[in-house]
């Protein structure tokens, strides 16, 4: 018999009480927060179905909230795809043996993850404006996600070229490649499918971070279309429910696809290749496991 | 470069950050304490509280942080009338709207890094040699004092890199707290842009490297305390 966890034994008699009783102390803590919550919306008329139904109008859907999942949709699949090629060459720009092209690129993969998304955000949208003479809102949230994003994605592709085993390298230069053709045909290729999950759990970070568009520089995402949506209708806290349900099924949809990707590639390539820890949440890995520390700070940091 | 801006009585770029690192401080020692929380009941032999840990986590994590800070102010305080901070007759209304803007910006970035806090003290206790929970099972130590006295000091040690990336991230996503007017550096900087629109370039040097300022030292020391702190196996 094996007890469910290292941190206790399999629980006896005693134990089995004393858990029944915190469990019973813990749900009537849980009762009294629900009850106390439900009773604060019902005071606030916040429970009356005139507040919910604008969520099940066409019209709302039409006009506010399906235009602005559309955007949000939209600014985050242009992010990644702009901002895969470009972590890549940052990436391959960190590892080269040139330093007057490692230290640069250093520089710029640090700076860029140090400052916030929001202020990039901001910055471009200026520059945006002072380049082309007319202000797009939709271009400021790309460049801002595409920077920091493509900062973070440098250091996953540099993570999983050093997670492959060093035989690769020796093998490639033993062959006679450059280390140009060593990078492309024989590094970059193993290390992105090591990596694959998580560039896809990187998409959770980058739809999340396009809440941040609505903010300063006034790009309608689903948020700020929720937004507009609640002040007409007058249901804030419906509406914020409903925004924060879709944005929840999206990303666990996104997660659960990247833990079944992780699953897949770890059936078919053997311990050679064990894919990087792909999220805290759905890894039940442990810090350093597979990837090392390098690895790991760019895992753990890319999810917020 | 034009920086006379950083002269103008109007821009208050040091009290920015200086509100910045007053929304870091307090979201950080709420979240370690609440991070920790959830981290023990995640791990905790009573299923109730495991299960709510588990949903809690999933939920906050996946919904964006300036969701939960809009609705801090508009659903929490607007709808539902909580009030952190006490409003009395005769009392500047702005000074009351500030204070409470800024309680529940905190509120809000507990509840979300919380939840990134608890994922890396989890990850941490695994990190622990089953052998050592299983010692202090054998001399006979109840769970919380395995987790208490054992495991948790231990899995510290080992999360101090991943927390201080937390923190970093932290640091950055206060920014978010411009949504509900809190006067932080992200909000100071829309303003400047507004109004100094041609010297774009030398505001966004400024308050870029305010942050690089703000988050660097962090990871540089919290990476060499790691370092010393680590557990040597």
């Amino acid at each position: 018999m094996s007890a469910p966890s290292v941190l206790y034994d399999h629980p006896g008699p005693k134990a089995r009480l004393r858990n029944a009783i915190y469990t019973v102390i813990f749900a009537v803590a849980l009762v009294a927060v629900v009850w106390w919550v439900v009773a604060a919306l019902e005071r606030n008329g916040q429970l009356e179905w005139a507040k919910w139904k604008p969520l099940f109008e066409g019209q709302n859907w039409t006009t506010y909230l399906l235009p602005g999942l559309w955007n949000t949709i939209k600014a985050a699949v242009i992010s990644v795809v702009i901002a895969l090629p470009i972590g890549a060459i940052l990436g391959v720009g960190r590892m080269s043996e040139h330093s007057w092209i490692r230290r640069p690129v250093g520089v710029v993969v640090e700076f860029f993850r140090s400052v916030p998304v929001i202020i990039l955000m901001v910055f471009a949208y200026q520059l945006w404006f002072f380049t082309f003479d007319y202000s797009s809102s939709l271009a400021a949230v790309v460049i801002g996600l595409v920077l920091y994003n493509g900062s973070v994605l440098a250091e996953v592709f540099r993570a999983g070229v050093r997670s492959l085993p060093k035989g690769q390298t020796e093998a490639s230069l033993a062959i006679g490649l450059r280390k140009t053709q060593m990078m492309l045909f024989v590094l970059l290729p193993q290390a992105l499918t090591v990596m694959l999950p998580a560039i896809v759990s990187q998409l959770v970070v980058i739809l999340k971070d396009t809440a941040l568009g609505g903010i300063l520089v006034g790009y309608v995402e689903l948020r700020r279309a929720a937004g507009t949506s609640a002040s007409f209708y007058k249901n804030i806290l419906p509406t914020y429910v409903l925004i924060s349900v879709i944005y929840i099924v999206l990303n666990l949809a996104l997660t659960t696809g990247a833990g079944m990707l992780e699953k897949r590639l770890r059936r078919t390539r053997g311990k050679a290749g064990v894919p990087l820890v792909v999220t805290a949440i759905a890894a039940e890995s442990v810090v350093g496991e597979v990837a090392g520390p390098e690895a790991d700070k760019a895992m753990t940091e890319n999810q917020q | 470069m034009d920086f006379s801006f950083l002269d103008d009585p109007r821009y208050d770029v040091i009290g920015a950050f200086w509100m910045n690192v007053q929304l870091t401080f307090w979201s950080a020692i709420g979240s370690l304490i609440f991070g920790t929380i959830l981290a023990a009941m995640r791990v905790s032999p009573v299923p109730l509280m495991r299960g709510f840990a588990t949903t809690y986590v999933n939920i906050v994590r996946n919904i964006p942080l300036t969701v939960i800070i809009i609705m801090m102010a508009q659903v929490l305080y607007t709808q539902l009338g909580v009030k952190l901070a006490s409003r009395e007759a005769g009392v500047n209304p702005q000074a009351f709207l500030d204070a409470q803007n800024f309680r529940l910006a905190v509120l809000g970035f507990i509840l979300y890094t919380s939840t990134f806090v608890a994922e890396a003290i989890r990850s941490g206790i695994n990190t622990v040699p089953p052998g050592q929970a299983e010692a202090a099972r054998a001399i006979g130590m109840t769970f919380t004092s395995v987790l208490g006295i054992i495991v948790l000091p231990q899995a510290f040690r080992a999360v101090i890199a991943p927390l201080a990336n937390v923190l970093i991230a932290l640091t950055k996503n206060t920014t978010v707290a411009s949504a509900i007017g809190v006067s932080e550096a992200a909000l100071l900087m829309n303003t400047m842009m507004e109004n100094e629109a041609d010297k774009y370039w030398a505001i966004f040097i400024v308050i870029a490297l305010g942050f690089v300022i703000l988050t660097l030292p962090v990871g540089l020391i919290l990476g060499w305390v790691a370092n010393r702190a680590s557990v040597k196996r």
